[in-house]
């Protein structure tokens, strides 16, 4: 065959075309993302309708057309028609994070809050220098933070009755997580003992608890706890309530930590008793540190809800930041102003909630070693 | 040279009850339990002494004196003179009904937001993203009184209502509930409802008869018309046999307010819509978590086999998802169960509303009211509980 009958013969590799226009870079992406099928072009163009029909008038609503600066409703009424009123937040702010705490007395809360924050970072900060002595100084704080906002022992003591707002929402709150953890890890290693009458007695205890409403416990607190105490001794209302919150969320962590404690390869029980530890050694060098990495999301789910729960307190009585909003909208000047307290508050609540599920999600990712 | 490791000397002595494995377990049982038992011994002796010098007695005949006070939302017979007890059930219908409710919806809204929030779609994704994070992160107490705040200002007095009818004559929106046209039931009803009934029976005896005739066969039938057809036909033909004894009664508009019809008053509707807006986030999460935990494997290989991706989901991908969906599904339906008990925050007359509420109140019994709300809360949620464990054990991975 003679080279001839070719009329063309390539010598080299041609370079690369370059991809067709439209499936590369952000029209690409817009189209592989956004418009790849009719149903997807329908949806894609009924959100961005619904973002765009809400978020400009939101906005609008809260911040252009705001008022900031008024004595009552109406006075912001005249300044905007259709602006949020945040004044009523401004006249009132202290009220939502303190309550009824003597306003002389403010830097007691604040400290503690503080403290809150110095005594949270050997806990969360496991490459601290001295970690041991830090963790044993925040052993401590519950004990100050009591001291600092109640009183007692040369500072001027203050009365439950005047705690509110943030400051009630924390004290629930924070004492609720930190006590329930421990509890809760107690309950879930002697439901998952082989010891019959420990087993029983936890299984008991959290499917009392769990097969109850919060409110119901909270009533209990509230109407019956006094009869079950010995004549005389009188809890306060807030401890109380402090107890029963923990109570019920010891046994919702209970159930996780027992989930994480099932989801452990029997391997690692064998190994632990190879080894010859004995079962406490075993549980905190061996089982707990896995099953506690694992339950980590449900760990931190409880977390909040027993945050948000901290609200159902208004139920019986107490002022929590839901709990002013009666007394504020009751008030003659501020009559009717729901929407942007109601806004502030949950406002207030995403914000650490939020924080709280993302902080899982990095420990989470921390802690992902690719195999349970 | 092996020797015994059995010890020589088998005497007891007392220090072996702590540090020998043996009877450790019995030992730390026995405290356990006497611990356990002398609180409990405390906590009742105080209360029946608290009690004896208060002067209250603890028995439950409170239950038959009459209430005296009305409730505004009821599915059976009630009225003040009625006793605590019937109450008691009005309350719990209540907490049934709204529970129910919510949890149909929320089924509903959660599925498909648990559906897009996987889509490929970057906008809808992110869209359903911002609704999950925004109400699961808020108090579910806030939502409910902030719709009920909204409802009661958004919607008109009945007054004006009657002027701006959502459907005249019908369905009407007032800031104190809607209402919409109820069912009467004449005499004769029962015949259609007996015979509906039959129908869902008869639905599910041929359905089966059908997969029975398919895989004999090979043959299939139109079983979605088929079983549409046995649901309706036969109920329509009893209705008209018997004289059509179930109509509508529809809402009259009187001078200041509406008469007749059926009202679904304010704080059930707001219950409602913030029950199933705050659980539907919960119910995204878990379909979300199920339908990405089945690995891709799965649908890769059915798609080699030559399934088409619609029966691929329904025989490979749903069936194997549907087991880790159903448990926290469930657990969440009790979730919503006792958290429609913040119903008491805008005065819709639940079992808290009603026994842990007025009647508690009124009769000063809250010993014997709290053991009963509890007890109630208790069977629901053991009962639900059950039934989980029931389906836990049937759809379990056999071990073999």
């Amino acid at each position: 065959m003679s080279e001839n009958n070719f009329a063309f013969v390539s010598t080299s590799e041609k370079p690369q075309l370059p991809p067709p226009q439209g499936t590369t870079g952000a029209i690409g992406w817009v189209r592989e993302n956004l418009f790849s099928s009719p149903l997807n072009t329908i949806l894609t163009l009924l959100s961005i309708f619904a973002v765009y029909s809400t978020v400009p008038g939101v906005v609008n609503w809260a911040f252009v057309d705001s008022v900031w600066n008024a004595n009552s409703l109406d006075e912001c009424r005249a300044l905007t028609e259709n602006g949020a009123c945040w004044a009523v937040i401004r006249e009132r702010y202290h009220q939502f994070l303190f309550g009824f705490y003597p306003s002389e007395l403010y830097w007691r809360p604040i400290l503690a809050f503080v403290l809150l924050f110095l005594a949270l970072v050997p806990a969360l900060w496991d490459g601290m220098p001295k970690r041991g002595t830090a963790l044993m100084a925040s052993m401590a704080y519950p004990f100050v933070a009591f001291w600092l906002i109640w009183g007692g022992f040369g500072l001027e003591p203050v009365s439950s009755t005047k705690l509110g707002g943030l400051l009630l929402t924390m004290i629930i709150g924070v004492s609720g997580i930190s006590f329930s953890l421990p509890i809760g890890i107690v309950l879930a290693l002697s439901r998952s003992s082989n010891l019959p009458i420990v087993k029983s007695l936890a299984v008991i205890f959290i499917e009392f608890i769990r097969g109850v409403p919060l409110i119901t416990l909270l009533f209990v607190a509230h109407v019956l706890l006094n009869y079950f105490l010995p004549k005389g001794v009188n809890f306060d209302i807030v401890l109380r309530v402090v107890i029963m919150v923990t109570f019920f969320a010891s046994a919702y962590m209970a159930e996780v930590i027992r989930g994480g404690l099932a989801a452990l390869p029997k391997g690692q029980y064998e190994a632990a008793d190879a080894l010859g530890l004995s079962y406490w050694q075993s549980m905190r060098l061996i089982i707990l540190p896995q099953a506690l990495k694992i339950s980590i999301p449900g760990i931190v789910n409880t977390f909040i809800g027993l945050f948000k729960d901290t609200t159902l307190v208004l139920i019986i009585g107490l002022m929590d930041p839901l709990g002013l909003v009666a007394p504020t909208l009751a008030d003659q000047r501020w009559n009717g102003i729901f929407v942007e307290l109601y806004a502030f508050i949950a406002f207030m609540f995403f914000i650490f909630c939020f924080a709280m599920s993302r902080y899982s999600m990095y420990l989470e990712r921390k802690l992902h070693t690719g195999h349970r | 040279m092996s020797t015994s490791t059995v010890p020589a000397d088998n005497s007891f002595q007392l220090s072996q009850l702590w540090r020998d494995a043996r009877y450790r377990s019995y030992t730390i049982q026995i405290i356990a339990l006497i611990v356990a038992l002398s609180v409990v011994m405390m906590l009742i002796g105080n209360a029946v002494e608290n009690l004896e010098a208060l002067g209250k007695d603890f028995n439950f005949g409170f239950l038959y004196e009459p209430a005296g006070y009305d409730i505004g939302q009821m599915l059976v017979e009630y009225s003040s003179a009625s006793g605590h007890w019937k109450a008691a059930l009005v309350g719990l219908l209540n907490t049934l009904l709204v529970a129910f409710l919510a949890c149909v919806t929320a089924t509903i809204i959660g599925v498909f937001v648990g559906v897009l929030r996987l889509s490929n779609n970057w906008v809808v994704s992110r869209l359903m993203a911002v609704y999950i994070e925004g109400v699961r992160n808020v108090p579910l107490l806030l939502q409910i009184l902030a719709w009920y705040a909204v409802f009661i200002h958004v919607f008109p007095t009945p007054k004006q209502a009657v002027k701006a009818p959502v459907i005249e004559g019908a369905v009407y929106a007032t800031n104190r509930g809607f209402y919409v046209p109820g069912l009467t039931f004449d005499g004769g009803y029962q015949i259609v409802v007996a015979v509906l009934l039959a129908s869902i029976g008869g639905i599910f005896v041929f359905r089966r008869w059908a997969r029975q005739r398919q895989e004999a066969t090979g043959q299939i039938l139109p079983v979605g018309y088929i079983s549409l057809g046995i649901l309706i036909v036969p109920a329509v033909l009893a209705y008209f046999a018997s004289g059509m004894p179930i109509g509508l009664d529809y809402p009259v508009a009187g001078r200041f307010n509406l008469k007749g019809g059926l009202k679904v008053g304010t704080p059930l509707i707001a219950l409602w819509f913030a029950l199933s807006i705050y659980s539907a986030a919960f119910v995204a999460e878990i379909v979300r978590a199920g339908i990405m935990a089945i690995s891709k494997g799965q649908t890769e290989a059915a798609y080699a086999l030559g399934l088409r991706p619609q029966r691929t989901m329904s025989l490979v991908v749903l069936p194997q998802s549907l087991r880790i969906i159903i448990p926290p599904m469930i657990s969440n339906y009790l979730n919503i169960t006792k958290n429609s008990s913040l119903a008491i925050a805008v005065g819709y007359m639940d079992l808290t509303g009603t026994l842990g509420g007025i009647t508690l109140n009124q009769t000063g019994r809250e010993m014997e009211c709290m053991l009963l709300l509890m007890a109630t809360y208790l069977l629901i949620s053991l009962s639900i509980s059950a039934v989980m464990n029931f389906y836990n054990e049937s759809v379990k991975l056999k071990g073999r």
